[in-house]
Order: structure tokens, then sequence, then C-alpha cells
């Protein structure tokens, strides 16, 4: 076990993995979201209150998860690259960054475009939607933080070091429904016992959640092999990568 | 359902399918970047070595 942990820790494994793995992933996640967008828009039924509008539902949730799980991660991995250094740690934070902006990001827009058919407005300051806009803040000086360093590994920590005080804000989006009265709705799914959305409309629900955070997996995988070329640039193998692309 | 009634999506289409298009942009764009970006630095690493191997 302690050996894979190791191995999995050489820029060289890890790019070939992640290589190898990408296409594979990539395709379960296109049948995914064929299937989830089919039976979403189609099969699922039409809300009684909220007509077809609610079919946002789709989109709007799983970004919305995903753009707390890909906080997460990066947090962990900030932790990981400040305890132990790790280089491939550093890539997976890196490239996981751009990803949770465009996850919140999406969030917000598909929330808004539900809010002015149901609530009446795009938008309104309330502490759902406050908390994930600075969530979008946090994203985006991570970035500007990395860019802003010259040096990877100091920007690497510097990032870290965000991410983990960040994290503060990943509850407070969470329960921010029930702490405070708010416009937005209260949690339907997450409480499983007794969830409150029928179970014609949550199976779709989870088949995108499951398609999006697999398309996450993938393009992060993506994004952490252009990382770890940018950082292995000098060494033989990335040398070998390169002549060999060139015929 | 007939398909004028599924793009209609009871009035709201406007709201729908803007979301849904915004979603299938923003998962389009960021798979292409990364692919670009990475043959875009293989075949500049690639140019490089072959200067300072000239050069050598």
């Amino acid at each position: 076990m302690f050996l894979w942990f190791h191995k999995l820790g050489s820029p060289k494994i890890f790019y070939r993995l992640a290589q190898r793995l990408t296409p594979w992933l990539g395709g379960i996640t296109a049948v995914l979201l064929v299937v989830g967008l089919y039976w979403g828009l189609v099969v699922a039924p039409t809300d009684y209150e909220q007509g077809d509008s609610y079919r946002i539902i789709f989109v709007h949730v799983p970004a919305a998860w995903l753009s707390m799980f890909v906080y997460m991660i990066m947090a962990v991995s900030g932790a990981i690259v400040l305890i132990w250094r790790m280089k491939v740690t550093e890539a997976i934070m890196r490239a996981s960054a751009p990803l949770g902006a465009w996850f919140t990001f999406l969030a917000l827009v598909t929330g808004s475009l539900w809010g002015k058919p149901m609530w009446g407005t795009y938008w309104v300051w309330d502490a759902r939607l406050t908390s994930e806009l600075i969530l979008l803040f946090l994203y985006l000086g991570f970035i500007a933080l990395q860019n802003a360093i010259e040096d990877r590994r100091t920007a690497a920590r510097a990032g870290a070091i965000l991410a983990l005080v960040g994290v503060v804000n990943i509850p407070i989006i969470h329960y921010s429904v029930e702490w405070w009265s708010t416009l937005h709705q209260g949690p339907t799914v997450s409480k499983l016992d007794t969830p409150s959305i029928s179970l014609s409309m949550l199976a779709p629900l989870l088949v995108m959640a499951v398609a999006f955070t697999l398309y996450y997996v993938t393009v992060a995988l993506m994004r952490a092999r252009c990382e770890i070329i940018d950082a292995e640039s000098n060494s033989s193998w990335v040398r070998e990568l390169a002549r060999q692309r060139e015929h | 359902m007939t398909p004028q009634e599924f793009f209609y999506m009871d009035g709201y289409y406007a709201f729908v399918w803007s979301s849904y298009g915004l979603a299938l942009l923003v998962l389009l764009i960021n798979l292409v970047i990364p692919r670009w970006r990475e043959r875009r630095m293989l075949r500049r690493l690639a140019r490089e070595h072959r200067r300072t191997r000239r050069s050598a």
C-alpha cells in the first residue's frame, strides 16, 4: 500500500497513469451525460409546482456540488503539499482550481436563471448565494496567486495555505440554508432517510452528479499532465516525450 | 410529448435552454483547453531541445 502511494508520488508514473486513464474516464463520462440529459429532460415528469423550469436542477445542483467537492480536493491536496511537499499533489491542486471556478460560475448563473422565473429575481444577497459567490472569489484568488508568484513550489505552498484557510466557507455554504432564513430552498437530497424529492427526479439528478464528478476527474487529470510537463520540463523523460510527439 | 412541447418547456424555454447551453459550453471549453495546451507545450519543448542540441 505504501509502496503504491510512493509510486504514484512519482510525476512520471502519475503522468503515464493519467494518460492511460483519461480516454476511459472520458468515455464513461460522455455516456453518463447522454443518459442523464435524456432522463432529466425527457423522461423525468414535470413538477406540479414549478412546471418544467425545475429541470435546471439537473445542471445546477451537480455544478454546485462539484464547486464544493473540488474545493475540498484542493484543501486536502493543500494539506499534503504543506506536509509532504509532493509534486503530484501540487499538480492536482493547481489543476483543480480553474475547474472549481468554472463549476462555481455555472452554479451561480444557472441558479440565477432558475431564480428569475421562480423567485422573480436573478439575484438576492442571501446567505447561500453570497457564500457561493465568496467561493468563486476564493478560486479566483488562488489562480491569481499562482500567476503572481514566479517560483512554482513557493506558489504551490502559498496556494495551499489559501485553500486551507478558505475551507471554513464550505460548511457555511452547506448549512447556510438552515442557519439563516434564505430565499434558497432547503436541502432536498442530503436528508437521505426521507429525501423530499421523488425518485423519478432524484435518479437522473444522481446520474448527472456522477457524470459531472467523472468529468472533473478526467479534465483535472488532463490539466495535471500539463502541470507536470511544465514542472518537469528539464527531466529526461519529458524531453523524450516531446521528441516522440514530433514524429 | 411532441417536439414543440419539449422545446417550449412549459414556457420556461429561455431559462432552461440557456442553462443547459451554458453548461455544455463550459464543459466543452474545459475539455479542449488542456488538450490544446499539452500539445503546444510539448511542441515548444521539442523545438527548444533541438536548438540546444544543434548549438552544443
